[in-house]
């Protein structure tokens, strides 16, 4: 093997990259962890699954979901939705990870939306910048998820506070980019109606599940 | 098992398998351009019938309450651009207020 002399970037050229953006998970973080243990997930359990899932939406779906009586398959269903994007987004960056399987098992985990995103602002993605990056979003959303289980552990009656109505308000935000083009509204605004239709007459849980066939349409050009 | 744990065990297990997909299991195979248009849409249609199950879902019933003007004021601070955090806080706030007047 010939040694390699390429100037491409360490992994702490990755920390580094993600410093600017870490304000953003450090206050989701905190959020989830303190809506997650209001709403009766205990502190161990709200940091194992930031740990674990490290997926924001996803996590804040499942935390929502069981908190307004859904069931298990439900909030299962929802996080496992939200998260199915990660195969499409691991599969663009299937080829830049070495070594064997354990380990790219490992460090594939550092795949979040803004890790990927950095990783290809040269054109081409880089794995030193998506482990860094996913380094950096990991630490600070763990961190932050603890920190914030010990502020949510102080309310006495988290209802009082409008947590359903917060949650809400985070999806809705989360939404609004994908609403830009014509075939998000259109799959969203289905997605709207088989959910107002089925609250009435389904179990909770049911109607948030049925309405992922709204993404149907995306079989249609 | 609460029903906690067994959520955060199973969504912790499927999300580790997604993100290794392709580094792991699937190599440099590209998702068919159908299968990809729907994984597209997955997240805005999950988004938004989340908002609805939040805002008006309930004892199988569409419940018009304290967490309408909540969520329809963070609407409004989104719409002017606040940032994420500040659109959570205006819905709790507002949603708080109505039911501690109410």
């Amino acid at each position: 093997m010939p040694v390699e002399t390429r100037s491409t970037p360490r992994i702490r050229d990755g920390v580094r990259a993600a410093i600017p953006l870490a304000p953003s998970p450090i206050l989701f973080g905190l959020s989830f962890g303190v809506l997650a243990e209001a709403a009766g997930f205990g502190a161990v359990t709200v940091v194992v699954m930031s740990a674990t899932t490290f997926a924001g939406a996803a996590q804040f779906a499942a935390v929502s979901v069981l908190d307004v009586g859904g069931t298990v398959a439900a909030a299962v269903l929802a996080a496992v939705f939200l998260n199915a994007r990660y195969v499409a987004i691991s599969l663009t960056v299937a080829s830049i990870f070495p070594g064997g399987r354990f380990r790219r098992l490992v460090e594939s985990q550092a795949i979040v939306d803004e890790s990927w995103a950095l990783s290809g602002r040269s054109g081409h993605f880089e794995w030193p910048i998506l482990v860094g990056a996913g380094l950096l979003f990991y630490v600070v959303w763990v961190g932050s998820t603890a920190l914030g289980t010990v502020v949510g552990g102080v309310f006495e009656d988290p209802n009082a506070l409008g947590l359903d109505a917060a949650f809400a308000a985070l999806f809705l935000a989360l939404a609004v980019p994908y609403l830009r083009n014509r075939r998000g509204r259109q799959a969203a605004a289905l997605a709207v109606a088989i959910t107002l239709v089925l609250i009435p007459i389904a179990p909770a849980g049911v109607p948030l599940i049925a309405a992922s066939a709204a993404c149907l349409l995306g079989l249609s050009r | 098992m609460s029903d906690a744990w067994i959520v955060v065990a199973v969504v912790g297990l499927v999300t580790i398998v997604f993100k290794s997909a392709g580094p792991v299991f699937l190599g440099r195979r590209a998702l068919p351009a159908r299968v990809r248009s729907m994984v597209d849409l997955l997240a805005p249609v999950m988004l938004m019938a989340l908002v609805v199950t939040q805002t008006f879902g309930g004892n199988e019933e569409l419940q018009v309450d304290a967490r309408v003007p909540g969520v329809a004021a963070a609407a409004v601070a989104i719409w002017l651009r606040a940032p994420v955090i500040v659109a959570m806080v205006v819905a709790g706030a507002v949603t708080g207020l109505v039911r501690a007047l109410a």
